[in-house]
């Protein structure tokens, strides 16, 4: 919808990076004063911003809401992803039943009990990476030497992508996540590469999850394109995510010593699954919102959504909302009960690799502080480069010593 | 307190059975498996949570005793 009204708002909204961990400032305005409002986007076109919870909550289970970019006036995050949608669409872009149909191949693969049989193998990569870690000079940067490999390491074995390909992966998801201009060549640079080790695969298959997608191809119970569509999303949302949330998670405890102490000194594991909890909460990396169209008209609150119009969810802030959470929600409180959190999402597309990701950052951030107590920041914080105007938090280095 | 399954809500997120293990397992498919629909009182509380957590609204409870 075009509204030339100059009271909407620019979306995204900046940060205030004296407080790089808190939401922007005027989202933190809105969640109090509007949260129902309407902001423009880069395309010019205007949508609805979602603030609250429970709204955040409502919206994403309901029927009236689609995920599908090829709808005329989806709020695409990014100019590019527009492009990116033309051809096979990738599973976030799909409504049911087609949506269920692909995620139930999937499934399988990512239960807890899958996933809690990887738990030694990411301690091993994670104590790897440590050993190596400590013989470096200080400073070491964190995210090259620990919060990128972990995940990427984790998810290219879970695929059966080489490791040794990972600079090249690394690249191309982090630009398709931060380089509007460069995001169409990478994302078909990683589809080539893709398709290419599908067919290998087809030709050698192995113990791992493309290969076992590849026998649903050829059972024809998924098209190759559906298979190079998932390799995509898992391989770029597996690692780049991951990383970020350990990187993130690792800076803000140098600003917590004594909940830091805690989580050292603790032998109970709940202590540090309810950490990971509200730090998943507390950082919320999905920084740019999820985003809806509307198929038809349906209130949020007291405003009226017409069909047609675009969605933003603001689950960032929604994990701030007073209330959602007890306690000072803009506070760091890793005893909070904040397990409700919407940092992987709500409804029918909430985050597949969701149990992965929490082994990892679990043990990721239970290792490193016991194994490196002294470790604090090595620059000035207003030096540490965050990941402000990308799709998602982080940081792109994280200086540190010991 | 009693816990009705809509099962075919389910959409296997698994959260139910990181949560309250006691009283949810994940079948190989995905989906819930309700291992005790009138928990023991040690289990409320998780079981509120799991309720509350789940991303489809598939797990109620209702008071009713046994």
């Amino acid at each position: 919808m075009a509204d030339t009204s100059e009271t909407v708002p620019e979306w995204p909204f900046p940060r205030d990076m004296k407080c790089p961990f808190d939401p922007p400032p005027g989202l933190i305005n809105l969640l109090e004063n509007s949260p129902v409002s309407r902001v423009r986007i880069w395309s010019g076109e205007t949508a609805w911003l979602v603030a609250g919870y429970e709204d955040n909550r409502a919206v994403s289970s309901d029927d009236r809401v689609s995920a599908n970019t090829r709808r005329d006036g989806f709020p695409f995050a990014l100019p590019t992803i527009r492009t990116l949608s033309v051809g096979q669409p990738l599973i976030m872009a799909l409504d049911e039943p087609e949506h269920g149909e692909l995620r139930r191949k999937l499934l399988p693969e990512f239960t807890v009990r899958k996933v809690n049989a990887l738990r030694p193998r990411i301690q091993s990569i994670v104590d790897e990476l440590i050993n190596s870690l400590i013989e470096r000079p200080t400073p070491v940067d964190l995210v090259r030497h620990f919060a990128l490999p972990i995940p990427s390491k984790v998810i290219a074995e879970m695929l059966g992508v080489p490791y040794q390909d990972h600079e090249f992966f690394e690249r191309v998801s982090d630009t398709m996540l931060s380089n509007p201009d460069e995001s169409r060549n990478a994302s078909k640079e990683l589809h080539k590469y893709l398709h290419r080790l599908v067919d290998s695969k087809r030709e050698s298959p192995s113990d791992d999850l493309l290969s076992i997608l590849v026998g649903h191809w050829i059972d024809g119970e998924m098209t190759k394109d559906e298979v190079v569509g998932i390799g995509h999303v898992a391989l770029v949302g597996g690692h780049e995510t991951t990383a970020n949330m350990i990187a993130l998670s690792a800076a803000v405890l140098f600003l917590h010593p004594d909940q830091a102490a805690e989580l050292r000194e603790s032998t109970d594991p709940a202590i540090i699954q309810n950490a990971v909890e509200e730090l998943l909460r507390y950082l919320h990396i999905a920084q740019s919102g999820r985003r809806r169209i509307a198929v038809d008209d349906f209130k949020i609150r007291d405003q009226q959504v017409r069909a047609g119009e675009g969605i933003i969810l603001a689950g960032n802030i929604a994990d701030r909302d007073p209330d959602a959470f007890d306690g000072d929600t803009g506070a760091l409180d890793i005893g909070r009960r904040a397990r409700h959190h919407l940092a992987f999402g709500y409804g029918i597309h909430q985050c597949l690799g969701q149990s992965l990701a929490r082994a990892e950052v679990q043990i990721a951030i239970g290792t490193l502080l016991r194994r490196i107590p002294e470790m604090k920041l090595a620059v000035d914080w207003s030096e540490v480069p965050f990941k402000d105007s990308n799709l998602i938090y982080g940081v792109r280095a994280l200086p540190v010593k010991w | 307190m009693r816990i009705v399954l809509n099962q075919e809500r389910c959409i296997s997120s698994g959260q139910c059975c990181m949560i309250a293990p006691a009283v949810f397992d994940q079948s190989e498919d995905g989906t819930v498996l309700l291992l005790d629909a009138s928990p023991p009182i040690s289990e409320h509380q998780k079981v509120q949570e799991a309720a509350l957590v789940c991303p489809h609204s598939a797990i109620s409870l209702s008071a009713q005793d046994e």
